[in-house]
């Protein structure tokens, strides 16, 4: 039943948006750090759409950006923003139901 | 040649807040290109503050704003400033003003690894550099530390924005909620630290009062009192509480008391303007009707006055004052005489003195009457109220605003000073007259007379005056052998110099007619005297011819 349940939320097609600023460290942690996550866990099942948002500054404020970096994962729902370079792993992936 | 040089006075660069009396305390504003920091506790007006210092920016000083609210969303911000008569969404339009709501939700986000707060950076960067502002306001900024966990991150990212607002030059406004050992919760004060304000809401006695406290304000001269402050229809006032300098000019002109008798007294026929004047009696004794009577002289000269009655309502007043021949409503409705209202306890002590001011800038009247001001003294303490009244005084000296205040005093019957309740006002007031009830056998009689009059001789004398259908009449002064008297004295007095006059009268004519008497008898003597003159002359020549006679015979006979 949880191994269903959790191949169920694998299965399901991952949508994320990763805010970054130019060339930071963080930045450049959070790129790797989420693509290591995602290559291991969603393979080829996840949209990554990288914003750096000191080339397109509205998105910021659009989408309510404060920390940089900020990954927001649109689908599946529910919605959940994960602000910091995503070096706790074992922390992004409770967050994103990837483990239990 | 020697070069003349004029040693180059540096004037601190400052933004002008437009805040009514904040730029005074200040002495010109915030520290342009540099952080403020507004802190304190709910709902002191801390937001509404920092938007007025934004939109005066724009409407005043043409100087476009960001203001980036932590805590409300825009809309509900644009509703509660318009209220106060402020549009944003004009000045949004207008390409002045941006207004960036930052949201930060605990519950939405969750922190994994480190991060920075380019976000908030790059968001108000690019709002400023879109309509190259020079203000911003950053309302309230500690809100990210209950959004976000990282405190050491939130720390040292704080320290970094304050230097990068620096670096931009922009005029920065910052809010903090009170702490309660420190200026704010978050101990900002230690990032910002060129100019602090506080601002302070404290009810004391059931009163409010808003008051605002500039903490410090670095390479600036600055007030360092704490000054009361009033929201109102027109946003935020200020009140600077005492001008540093008594050098108001002064005028040498006289405007007369409106009441001929009165006038008599003082050597030079009247108050000087812009004098300060305090009629002071216990309960009925005319103080009223004295203010009234000098409002309508002044309103009869076309000067504009506005009455505060703080007794009665306006329409009472004017009703009062028509039944002994005073017509207040000619001159309301003419638009010299404004006549105000309000119980004391509506309001603060300065609440009252930022009405005050208001009405006299808009309505620029030369001439004020407060009746009474007792009553705003049973407001507050002692020390606030003369506080007040200084700081009153002061506005209406500068203003060159002739003033006469009416005061309550406590009944006293065995001294000519009245009490104390007063003391605190009678050091300020140029001109003190005391109206006082003189009970006799019976009755009471309504006595005037002068304790003081700066820069004037004046009459040392208790006079009496009466209130008629027709008005206050002076009564001529009437010394009886114990002094001046009043009333039924003086009537008994009259009376019985009357009497005394009849009776001196009737000695007078029965001493002529002894005389007349007399005269007749002294004539009669006389009279007689004669007769019996005659009568021995007679008998003396008729004894010289019979002597003659002899004679005669005699030689015959030889």
């Amino acid at each position: 039943m949880m191994n269903e349940l959790s191949e169920d939320t694998n299965t399901a097609r991952h949508k994320f948006t990763l805010f970054v600023s130019g060339m930071s460290v963080n930045s450049g942690h959070a790129i790797e750090n989420l693509r290591r996550i995602c290559d291991q866990y969603l393979k080829d099942n996840y949209d990554l759409e990288i914003i750096d948002i000191n080339r397109d500054k509205e998105q910021a404020g659009i989408h309510q950006i404060v920390a940089i970096p900020t990954l927001i994962k649109h689908e599946p729902l529910p919605k959940r923003t994960i602000i910091g370079d995503l070096s706790d792993s074992e922390k992004v992936l409770k967050i994103l139901t990837l483990i239990e | 040649m020697q070069k003349e040089t004029i040693p180059p006075t540096f004037i601190f660069p400052k933004a002008p807040t437009g805040v009514d009396g904040l730029d005074e305390i200040t002495d010109g504003g915030f520290p342009k290109g540099r952080p403020t920091l507004i802190c304190g506790g709910a709902g002191c007006g801390k937001t509404l503050l920092s938007m007025q210092f934004l939109i005066k920016g724009i409407t005043d000083y043409n100087e476009p704003g960001v203001f980036m609210s932590f805590e409300e969303p825009s809309d509900d911000l644009t509703l509660n400033v318009k209220s106060l008569g402020f549009d944003l969404e004009k000045l949004k339009a207008d390409k002045m003003l941006i207004v960036d709501h930052v949201r930060v939700e605990r519950s939405e986000i969750e922190e994994a690894g480190e991060y920075d707060l380019d976000g908030l950076f790059i968001r108000l960067g690019h709002a400023i550099d879109s309509i190259k502002a020079t203000r911003v306001v950053l309302d309230t900024i500690e809100t990210l530390f209950s959004g976000l966990d990282n405190q050491a991150i939130l720390r040292a990212e704080l320290r970094r924005l304050f230097h990068w607002l620096k670096q931009k030059g922009v005029t920065a406004v910052i809010t903090g909620e009170r702490g309660e050992a420190t200026l704010t919760r978050q101990g900002l004060e230690e990032y910002v630290s060129d100019c602090v304000i506080v601002l302070d809401h404290r009810v004391i006695e059931q009163v409010s009062t808003r008051r605002l406290r500039i903490v410090k304000y670095r390479g600036s001269t600055h007030g360092t009192n704490e000054y009361p402050f009033l929201i109102d229809e027109n946003g935020i006032s200020v009140l600077p509480i005492t001008s540093l300098k008594l050098d108001n000019e002064v005028s040498s002109d006289i405007v007369s008391t409106g009441f001929a008798g009165l006038d008599e007294m003082f050597n030079m026929g009247g108050f000087y303007r812009g004098s300060n004047i305090l009629v002071s009696g216990t309960a009925g004794t005319a103080k009223t009707t004295i203010g009234s009577y000098f409002a309508t002289e002044q309103c009869k000269n076309n000067e504009k006055t506005i009455y505060f009655a703080f007794e009665e309502s306006p329409q009472q007043l004017v009703r009062n004052m028509k039944s002994i021949g005073v017509d207040l409503q000619k001159y309301l409705d003419n638009g010299t005489l404004q006549i105000h209202s309000s119980r004391p306890s509506l309001n603060g002590l300065e609440l009252h003195l930022l009405t005050l001011r208001k009405l006299i800038k808009e309505f620029e009247p030369t001439t004020i009457i407060i009746d009474p001001i007792s009553n705003l003294i049973s407001v507050g303490s002692d020390h606030e109220v003369r506080s007040m009244l200084v700081r009153l005084i002061d506005m209406l000296k500068v203003n060159n605003i002739t003033a006469l205040f009416t005061s309550l005093n406590k009944q006293h019957t065995d001294t000519l000073r009245p009490d104390l309740a007063e003391e605190s006002v009678s050091s300020l007031v140029d001109t003190w007259i005391t109206v006082r009830d003189m009970e006799g056998i019976g009755e009471r009689n309504r006595g005037i007379f002068i304790i003081k009059a700066r820069g004037m001789g004046h009459s040392n004398q208790v006079r009496e005056f009466i209130i008629t259908n027709n008005g206050l009449e002076l009564l001529d002064v009437e010394m009886g052998p114990q002094g001046i008297l009043t009333g039924a004295a003086r009537q008994s007095f009259k009376n019985k110099k009357t009497i005394s006059d009849i009776k001196l009268q009737n000695e007078i004519s029965r001493k002529d007619r002894e005389i007349e008497r007399k005269r007749k008898v002294l004539e009669a003597n006389i009279e007689a005297l004669k007769n019996e003159f005659e009568s021995a002359e007679e008998e003396l020549s008729i004894l010289k011819a019979t002597e003659e006679l002899q004679k005669e015979m005699s030689s015959k006979k030889k």
